[in-house]
């Protein structure tokens, strides 16, 4: 029984059971205020639109939880796929979608290491550093390479791949139709990777050691600068690749597409329960924030109410969760 | 193969000219508690540092189990069994007590994935070692601070640590804590581990080491085993000045006190508390950790407001509801950590100086002329005086006795009648100590009320006239002149 209470006190003092409360608290408000969110197609549509936004959280979180912050992700996929649809498009390029994969990963890897050589050896301010590189992609994205939005062109393999779908619901109400794409298994594999990564290798461990204590994390022998070098490496690998996903789900690669993306993925972290000040962050946590941030937003179409209430709602969210946190933290000091 | 563990000879190091260490020795037998002793700025953690292989040393010979190991690195220096708990013991306040013990020895044998049973196994044996218990599964910030230290002394113990140097260890701790930590470091000497212990406690260290190496300026001053030297040769060793026992004598200029406290209550944290001071006399209120004494000294200056009860300030009725209260009646604060409570490290001496006073040196509108500030941290500067060749320069560049003068400066310069002092010396060496506590019986005898809360007894006993022993939110009982006594305190604070 005793055992029992200080389990339940445990998980009393995680956010994760808070933002699970709200979560399941604002299902069932939009289910009694539109009856259509425990819809199958509702359902299929939150998740679709989770795919994208849930592999740059996978991205945020690993940065967060060693201590650093990166704003450039946006802008490292989106001169990722630009470049690469550009580069094919030109070429005349008739195969599958499998090089377009691996050319926009390798050049997010690319990328994300000019951010891992910058913060790790010449030792910058993470926070400073990927505002400045994010800048610079952008700007060589539209102005230098003059990049411009690809639809109609974009090579078939792409197209095809971004319309193949697992399955098929339809509402019996509105007769609305949702599609389950396949591009959800880049995001299943991404978030079972990235726990893998965090939880059972010496990596992900230094990782909150780092976040938690840099001197100490020396101290205890762990190459401090190439485990963040790496990470910024791997960070802009995922990015490159989630940015390829969206192309192909919306069948165009727009370079501005991202912009703004980093604030929604990075309060979601936050939202989570992870630290801004490194150290403490969970793969639940992280995903329960997505899919609260996620479900507000689709939520607030399903009731009709006017999109610019929306940043409201967002701001709200985030106010909110940070409160609690802070709560939380002076609690436990006493 | 020599009988020495760690043998240092003519150890010597300069940092840009500056001569750090002049040409040290420093040796200690297995299973020797040896203490390394001397104020801030002698050259000890230097020393360390150069033993743990932090820093390279430019002449000399330092040798480990009879082998010559000049200019290893820390990852060697471990590996031979060389073991440093820093001050802040570099442990992860976020991860698990499980991680903290078991992540070093995976990162040592370099297992690229991680398995969470061998990591379990590894934490349990660290803590076997000595018998301790602690739940693994606690995260590390919610330990008490003597339970950190025992995690940082079990990881230490994984290496098979066969020197263990602690950089002094007690400086969080309480009386209590202490002690325990004192009985693990006995338990590691009996299994044959040699402790380099850092302090510059005198209790402590009479009380675990069995010899001393006393540095001043970077030189060995003195070396002898423990029984053979006294206190007093001991401060004067380590501060090169004859400090004198005294007792303070006060002179009361007025009858009538300043300062009265009847049946003060703040609930769960103290119970009917009365007292008074005249001014020229210096109080001191002493209790263990949670006997009410912290947050009584809070009460005194607004920052705990008392549930009920009657304070009077010169036959007035006040409320202190805040801080700002407080300074308005007249009464001043020195905090207890004096490095995260009242000083900002990282501005210049003159601003530290300043800051509470920027509403007195304003002029009419509001506006602070830099030369009034200048004159008036210049005056504060000369007159305690704080060492420093220019007050522009950040207080973090001054030494702890210095600092603790600043701090007082910030609140002295306000015309108090009432001071409370909490802990003023607390990690502050001992010639600064002195210096400090001269300067409070100067201020008592200028007429200014002194109230000290401290559970560091010989200090109350030098410094206070009268004493006000807590004990679990009670006032206890009342010392004053003859009456006051180390060991008659000892027994009522238990």
């Amino acid at each position: 029984m005793d055992a029992l209470i200080t389990r339940f006190k445990k998980i009393g003092r995680r956010s994760e059971f808070y933002i699970m409360l709200t979560l399941v608290a604002v299902c069932i408000a939009v289910q009694f205020r539109s009856g259509q969110f425990f819809t199958a197609n509702n359902i299929v549509d939150i998740l679709r639109a989770l795919i994208v936004p849930a592999m740059f959280v996978m991205c945020e979180l690993m940065v967060i939880i060693s201590g650093g912050f990166d704003l450039s992700f946006p802008a490292v996929a989106a001169l990722s796929y630009s470049l690469t649809t550009t580069i094919l498009v030109n070429s005349h390029y008739t195969g599958s979608a499998i090089l377009p994969f691996v050319m926009a990963t390798v050049m997010g890897l690319v990328l994300g290491s000019l951010n891992g050589l910058l913060i790790s050896y010449c030792n910058l301010p993470a926070m400073i550093v990927t505002l400045g590189t994010q800048a610079v992609f952008r700007s060589l994205m539209l102005g230098v390479l003059d990049l411009r939005e690809i639809s109609i062109l974009l090579p078939q393999g792409m197209k095809d791949f971004g319309m193949t779908n697992l399955f098929e619901v339809i509402n019996p109400v509105n007769k609305l139709r949702s599609t389950m794409p396949v591009t959800i298994f880049f995001m299943i594999f991404l978030v079972a990777a990235v726990f893998l990564l965090l939880r059972f290798t010496l990596f992900g461990r230094s990782l909150y050691a780092i976040g938690g204590n840099e001197v100490s994390a020396m101290r205890a022998g762990i190459k401090v600068q190439r485990n963040k070098f790496l990470l910024y490496c791997i960070v802009g690998a995922m990015a490159g690749m989630t940015g390829m996903v969206r192309v192909c789900m919306a069948q165009q690669a727009i370079p501005s597409a991202l912009f703004g993306l980093e604030m929604i993925v990075i309060s979601a972290v936050i939202l989570g329960g992870a630290s801004i000040f490194g150290g403490i962050g969970t793969i639940t946590g992280a995903l329960l924030g997505i899919g609260l941030v996620v479900t507000v937003q689709n939520s607030m179409l399903l009731l009709g109410i006017p999109t610019f209430w929306q940043d409201f709602f967002m701001g709200l969210l985030i106010l909110t969760g940070i409160t609690i946190s802070a709560v939380q933290v002076n609690r436990r000091k006493k | 193969m020599s009988e020495y563990l760690l043998n240092m000879r003519g150890i010597s190091k300069a940092f840009s000219g500056v001569q750090a260490l002049d040409n040290v020795d420093l040796w200690i037998e297995p299973g020797q508690i040896v203490c390394l002793a001397g104020e801030n700025g002698c050259g000890k953690s230097t020393l360390i540092k150069i033993v743990s292989g932090a820093y390279s040393l430019d002449t000399g010979t330092v040798e480990f189990e009879g082998k010559l190991i000049n200019g290893v690195n820390p990852a060697e220096a471990a590996q031979l069994g060389i073991q440093v708990i820093y001050q802040d013991l570099s442990i992860f306040q976020n991860l698990t007590v499980l991680e903290n013990l078991a992540l070093n020895s995976e990162i040592a044998n370099n297992h690229q994935i991680v398995n969470w049973k061998r990591m379990k196994k590894t934490a349990q044996d660290a803590l076997a070692k000595i018998n301790h218990n602690i739940d693994l599964t606690a995260i590390m910030s919610d330990l008490s601070v003597a339970d950190k230290q025992l995690v940082a002394i079990c990881r230490a113990l994984l290496y098979n640590a066969k020197l263990i140097i602690m950089d002094e260890p007690t400086t969080a701790l309480t009386k209590k804590e202490v002690e325990a930590l004192f009985d693990t470091v006995r338990k590691l000497r009996d299994q044959g581990i040699a402790i380099l212990f850092i302090s510059h406690k005198l209790e402590e260290v009479f009380e675990i080491s069995d010899k001393v190496f006393i540095l001043r300026n970077g030189k060995n001053i003195h070396t002898c085993d423990t029984k053979d030297i006294d206190r007093h040769q001991f401060t004067y060793f380590m501060t090169g000045r004859n400090l004198e026992d005294m007792r303070f004598e006060p002179q009361v200029l007025e009858e009538k006190p300043v300062l009265e406290v009847s049946h003060l209550t703040s609930n769960n944290k103290y119970n009917d508390v009365s007292f008074s001071i005249k001014k020229g006399e210096i109080l001191g209120i002493t209790g263990l950790l949670g006997s009410g004494r912290t947050e009584l000294a809070l009460s005194l200056f607004g920052m705990n407001p008392p549930d009920s009860g009657e304070i009077k300030m010169n036959g007035k009725h006040i409320s202190l509801k805040s801080p700002i209260d407080a300074q308005k009646n007249r009464i001043g604060y020195v905090p207890e950590d004096r490095l995260t409570e009242g000083l900002f490290l990282f501005l210049p001496i003159n601003d530290n100086i300043n800051v509470s006073k920027y509403s007195i040196l304003a002029n009419k509108v509001g506006i602070l002329n830099k030369a009034t500030l200048d004159a008036h941290a210049k005056l504060w500067v000369k007159k305690l005086p704080i060492l420093t060749d220019d007050p522009r320069k950040p207080v973090n560049t001054l030494s702890g006795g210095n600092q603790q003068r600043v701090v007082l400066a910030k609140w002295l310069a306000n015309d108090l009648d009432v001071l409370v002092l909490n802990g003023p010396t607390v990690g502050v060496d001992i010639g600064s100590k002195q210096d400090i506590h001269n300067l409070l019986h100067k201020l008592a005898s200028d007429g200014l009320a002194v109230i000290i809360i401290s559970d560091d007894i010989p200090e109350i006993v030098a410094n206070c006239n009268r004493i006000l022993v807590m004990k679990d939110g009670e006032l206890k009982s009342e010392l004053a002149g003859n009456e006051i006594d180390s060991d008659r305190i000892i027994e009522l604070i238990r």
